[in-house]
């Protein structure tokens, strides 16, 4: 409504740092991507390539005074985040934008009931009183499929299986009826049933409700299953930047074709060839290589990689690859940034 | 409640109703000295409450014929230097003994939980401040502290309380504190904190239950801990003062015939003992009690 180009949320130059002991450390460079409204965008990148800390950076919930988030722009519908205050920034979270974290085993208070945890975000953020948040919470029990909902209103957390508590937290994420709910790994710690029906839920609900979702995982197949476009992160860098069809048809990255390649395919014998892999690690994000930071393992590797950091290249509409490859001639040569 | 219990059992996801708390119940039952110690606090507070209708006597007569009597059928336990009776005394003594023992313990814990909580979660500046003023507290010798107190107050029970809240609080915060300090690491609160919840609710909604068994063991074992804190301050002369009976008061003026008539300042000091060690019983259970069900 409020945002004329139809995304719910717009990122633009997120940096987060963290001071150390030996000088600062930067953990997120250049994030810039959209989420357009109803739609489900992905990060995805290996562990420590800073998916987790981009969705804790725009929640505001990245440690202080250690962590330092700046950004050129961060506009939640309209609200500037960006520059809000702390206080602000508590009033939107849990009303505006919802987070679901991986692990739903810890992420409910083990001594309250289950109600009154999901029921919270009301409490503040609408002042409901105790009748109505109950009901409102039976409400979305429902909705989520958790099974005889009314009894589970009284349980505690450890009354319920994993699952059951991981439609509680997304419960608790969608109450308040947020733009925005950001989901990180929600399905790592389930087992593979209960990661499907988990997955089919918050597509359902985004059908139904509306809400827009940012997908975090390291699972390439969960990807291809729910989102509409994806961010792949290396390095605390968003790498390549795609709608999921151009995503998968079209790889541009190096990075990206070596993680397509690492998917295990049921059709090879798997004794016939080992399981393909990008040789090395994710670099310290304090001691980086020069020039591009996927350099080191990069199978496609130029002169100029060595010297320059690589300028984001538009390839064609709203596919975004941060690599020399395809940067047209006279950005090389100007090495202008985007 | 009794109508969701009987569908829930039903389910097999859920394990069992109100399981922590039943849990507790069984692993403190099977604790046999804890059981005693329960018992008899039971069958004492009983006694000090109903003490003028048990006691055949009047703690505070005096009769100067009947001085220092041994043990018979009539004092059973013999009278004082003034002809009372001293089971009466011990009776009336246990009631200021209870109340000094849970009201000082109950406002240090208090004092201490939100010191300890605020301390942990805040962290920085404010969690410094209170620290070393609870080290201050804890390296400052603590019976002269209260002794201080008492001195400067004027010997009376509510000052009692005010000094032995001001030597306790700080060990409870300490204790708090490191707990906030652990529970602040865990994903529940930074899924409260996601959910736009205040510091303060996040405080004192979210960390505090999670620290109640902590404090209930703390309470019962700071309960024996004041008793002897009053039985100093009241043996050393600042604490309850006479004609009123408390125990450390009857062991301080008994001392004094300790050899003519023993059981006047004995008896008030094994009611003492068997007090102390029946709480001391009462915390260990449930210390254990509570332990293996909040490792989850």
């Amino acid at each position: 409504m409020a945002n004329p180009s139809g995304n719910v949320l717009s990122v633009r130059e997120l940096r987060t740092e963290f001071r150390g002991g030996r000088g600062n450390v930067r953990v997120l460079d250049d994030i810039s991507f959209d989420v357009g409204r109803g739609r489900i965008v992905g990060l995805v990148g290996e562990s420590g390539s800073g998916k987790s800390m981009t969705a804790l950076s725009l929640m505001g919930l990245v440690p202080k005074p250690q962590g330092q988030v700046s950004a050129k722009s961060i506009n939640l519908d309209g609200i500037e985040l960006a520059s809000i205050s702390p206080d602000g920034l508590r009033q939107i979270r849990g009303r505006d934008m919802a987070m679901v974290f991986q692990e739903p085993m810890t992420s409910l208070n083990p001594v309250r009931k289950v109600w009154e945890q999901v029921g919270e975000p009301l409490r503040i953020h609408q002042g409901l009183g105790r009748r109505a948040i109950r009901d409102r919470v039976l409400e979305m029990f429902e909705l989520v499929g958790i099974p005889e909902p009314k009894a589970r209103l009284d349980a505690y957390p450890h009354q319920l299986s994993g699952g059951l508590r991981q439609r509680a937290m997304i419960a608790m994420g969608l109450i308040c009826e947020p733009k925005l709910l950001i989901a990180d790994e929600p399905t790592t710690a389930l087992d593979v049933t209960t990661q499907a029906q988990i997955l089919r839920l918050m597509q359902e609900l985004r059908d139904r409700v509306g809400t827009s979702i940012i997908m975090i995982t390291h699972d390439l197949g969960i990807i291809a299953e729910m989102c509409d476009e994806v961010n792949v992160m290396y390095a605390g860098q968003i790498v390549e930047q795609a709608n999921v069809f151009d995503l998968f048809e079209n790889p541009s990255h190096p990075y990206t074709r070596g993680l397509l390649a690492s998917i295990p395919k049921s059709t090879e014998s798997r004794i016939a060839r080992r399981m393909p892999s990008i040789p090395g690690m994710v670099p310290n994000l304090a001691r980086l290589p020069s020039g591009c930071r996927f350099r080191p393992r990069c199978t496609d590797a130029m002169a100029i990689c060595q010297t320059r950091e690589p300028a984001v290249t538009d390839l064609e509409k709203d596919h975004r690859a941060r690599c020399w490859l395809h940067a047209r001639q006279d950005a090389i040569s100007q090495g202008e940034p985007l | 409640m009794s109508q969701s219990a009987a569908v829930t059992n039903d389910l097999p996801e859920v394990i069992e109703e109100a399981s922590f708390l039943r849990d507790t119940m069984r692993g403190f039952r099977k604790n046999r000295m804890a059981m005693v110690g329960l018992v008899f606090v039971c069958l004492l507070v009983f006694l000090a409450i109903f003490a003028p209708i048990i006691s055949p006597h009047d703690p505070y007569r005096v009769a100067l014929d009947e001085q220092l009597l041994p043990a018979s059928t009539t004092y059973w336990l013999g009278t004082d230097n003034f002809g009372r009776d001293v089971l009466t005394r011990i009776l009336y003594g246990a009631r200021i003994s209870l109340v000094v023992g849970t009201v000082p313990s109950l406002i240090s814990l208090l004092i201490g939980t939100f010191m300890g909580i605020l301390s942990g979660y805040m962290g920085g500046k404010t969690d410094f401040v209170i620290m070393r003023l609870a080290d201050t507290m804890i390296a400052f010798p603590s019976l002269l502290l209260a002794m201080v107190v008492m001195y400067t107050l004027g010997a009376n029970l509510f000052n009692i309380f005010i000094a032995l809240a001001l030597v306790g609080w700080a060990g409870v915060a300490r204790v708090v504190r490191s707990q906030t300090l652990a529970l602040k690491e865990k994903e529940f609160i930074e899924a409260a904190r996601a959910n736009g919840t205040s510091r303060v609710r996040i405080m004192f909604s979210h960390i505090f239950p999670n620290v109640t068994p902590t404090l209930i063991v703390l309470f019962s074992l700071s309960i024996p801990e004041a008793i002897m804190w009053e039985s100093s301050l009241s043996f050393l002369g600042v604490g309850v003062q006479p004609p009123e009976a408390s125990w450390g008061l009857l062991v301080a003026k008994g001392k004094e015939y300790l050899f003519q008539a023993p059981l006047v300042a004995i008896m008030p000091g094994v009611a003492i003992l068997m007090t102390v060690l029946a709480f001391n019983f009462i915390g260990d259970g449930l210390r254990d009690a509570l332990d293996p069900s909040m490792k989850d």
